[in-house]
């Protein structure tokens, strides 16, 4: 399978030297924007996507099947506008799932394939990679769509109660949480800008605008990547790949940004 | 890792202004307990918190009593340098402020890190990649000078800001071991030099 990730690299950094780097700061983040706004309209996830595409409709693992009946909470092989409103309560897992725990549940019952194997794997390596392209189909199908998450069932409840306490839950050598980061208006570290992600605005921005193509190192990143690597400059330990800390977490984002708009797959700096 | 044995290791325990249901956090902490694992350097205990970190859990301070019994017990922690000497060479400073490395399980020593101060504040007239989350620093001791009590309130913020601000989003560099007594001196020379760019166009 081709790896677009990597062939679409070197185009775009060819583009992001255009930027002038020792420029004044607002004509710097001036500039990025206008890289942004320029790469919208080719957006360097297509190829992601189709690879994804590719992926869902194609017979795989012991059980030799497709993802083509994988109900991602609207119906069976429904996925237009099905991310919008993830995460959610399923009734068959009992559980709350995210994007990318509610694929591992269907490749999983569907496909045979072993949660453990996605769960196990590097970040764009081997079912990881696969689990990102899949992801990057199922999304682009909610782009524009509102976010709507069903707030009604009692586990949505309590997971986002769960989700509050786990963003500002400081901990580690540095004293972070979510919230020194992400708790207040219109901060930044050194050139990026942060969400405030306790508000409607900034959560709306944040949480649906991913998951997102990264220009700076030309990958395709899910939101599971995204938490990862915040976590990582948190200076925690590691969080599990879709254990429930993310997804109370995802919860808490999703909810507070309801009602936004999705622009997915998002194109970051 | 002297911390180690001051770490709050009362799993169960709710924060003092908590409102929710005591289940609900016994669920929460079960939760954090089985979410993360060690990855290199960054050890699980990392989940575990401090009394003052699970004091500033929450999206409102703490009270002001709360607040002042803690920054007590920071100020504490604070060791000014042995030998009186407070400033080290500026462009070493330089250096680390600008550094943001360590600390993270991508990290492969606890003890090479930088101070990271850029990501939060304005500091040099030359450098224009900074954060915003602390206040500018920019002029810090031309604006300040250098008496007595203004070096030693400096090196104490930067060993343990929470000494001064219970909640602060600033790290304990020093009181976390984060930095070495000799980078902090390196960092004070950067702030208060004539001839650093912190002060000088
Ligand atoms: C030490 C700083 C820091 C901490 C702590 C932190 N983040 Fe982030 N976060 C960032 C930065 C920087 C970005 C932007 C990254 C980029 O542009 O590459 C970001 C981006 C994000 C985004 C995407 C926002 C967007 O507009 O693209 C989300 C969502 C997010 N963080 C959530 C979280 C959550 C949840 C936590 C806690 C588990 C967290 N962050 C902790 C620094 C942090
Ligand atoms: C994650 C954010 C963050 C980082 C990293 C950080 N600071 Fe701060 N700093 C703050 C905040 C916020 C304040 C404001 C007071 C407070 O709340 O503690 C502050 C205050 C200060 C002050 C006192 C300013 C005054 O007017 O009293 C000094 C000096 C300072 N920082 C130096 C540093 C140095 C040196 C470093 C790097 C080793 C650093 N800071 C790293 C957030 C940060």
């Amino acid at each position: 399978m081709v790896n677009p990730q990597k062939s679409i690299r070197l185009a775009l950094l060819a583009g992001l030297a255009v930027v002038p780097l020792a420029q004044a700061g607002d004509e710097l983040l001036d500039g990025i924007n206008a890289y942004r706004e320029a790469l919208a309209d080719g957006n360097p996830s297509e190829l992601v996507a189709a690879e994804g595409e590719e992926l869902w409709k194609m017979p795989r693992g012991p059980k030799n099947a497709s993802l083509e009946q994988c109900d991602l909470g609207l119906g069976p092989g429904v996925i237009k506008g099905a991310s919008a409103q993830l995460p959610r309560f399923f009734k068959d897992t009992g559980k709350v799932q995210d994007l990318e725990t509610r694929l591992m549940t269907c490749m999983e019952t569907l496909q045979g394939i072993d949660p453990q194997a996605v769960v196990k794997a590097g970040w764009l390596k081997g079912e990881k990679e696969k689990m990102a392209a899949l992801v990057a189909y199922v999304v682009t199908a909610s782009n524009g769509h509102k976010i709507r998450i069903d707030m009604r069932p009692p586990e949505m409840k309590k997971m986002y109660e769960m989700g509050k306490l786990a963003f500002y839950y400081r901990t580690g050598p540095m004293d972070f949480s979510c919230a020194t980061c992400h708790g207040d208006q219109g901060k930044r570290i050194r050139m990026q800008e942060l969400p405030d992600l306790r508000t409607q605005a900034g959560a709306a921005s944040g949480w649906g605008s991913w998951p997102a193509y990264r220009v700076s190192n030309g990958q395709f990143w899910t939101m599971q990547h995204r938490l990862n690597d915040c976590f990582r400059q948190q200076r925690t330990a590691e969080p599990i790949y879709g254990s429930d800390a993310t997804i109370a977490l995802s919860v808490y984002l999703a909810a507070t940004a309801n009602g936004g708009k999705v622009v997915t797959p998002g194109i970051k700096r | 890792m002297k911390k180690i044995s001051t770490l709050a290791f009362c799993l169960f325990a709710m924060p003092a202004a908590w409102a929710g249901s005591e289940d609900t956090y016994a669920e929460f902490k079960a939760m954090m307990d089985r979410s993360f694992k060690t990855t290199g350097i960054a050890a699980k205990h990392r989940m575990y918190q401090l009394d003052f970190q699970k004091a500033c859990s929450q999206d409102k301070q703490p009270a002001k009593a709360e607040m002042a019994r803690i920054e007590a017990e920071q100020l504490k922690t604070i060791r000014y340098p042995a030998d009186g000497k407070y400033f080290g060479n500026w462009k070493e400073g330089e250096k680390i402020a600008v550094s943001g490395r360590g600390l993270t399980w991508t990290d492969k020593t606890p003890h090479d890190n930088g101070g990271g101060c850029y990501n939060c504040h304005q500091m040099s007239h030359h450098e224009v990649s900074y954060g915003t989350i602390g206040p500018s620093l920019l002029e810090y001791g031309k604006l300040r000078g250098n008496a007595d009590d203004v070096v030693r309130y400096t090196w104490g913020k930067i060993y343990n800001a929470k000494a001064f601000n219970a909640c602060s989003n600033m790290p304990r560099n020093g009181d976390a071991e984060i930095l070495t007594e000799q980078q902090i001196k390196d960092l004070m020379a950067f702030l208060f030099d004539p001839a650093s760019p912190v002060n000088k166009k």
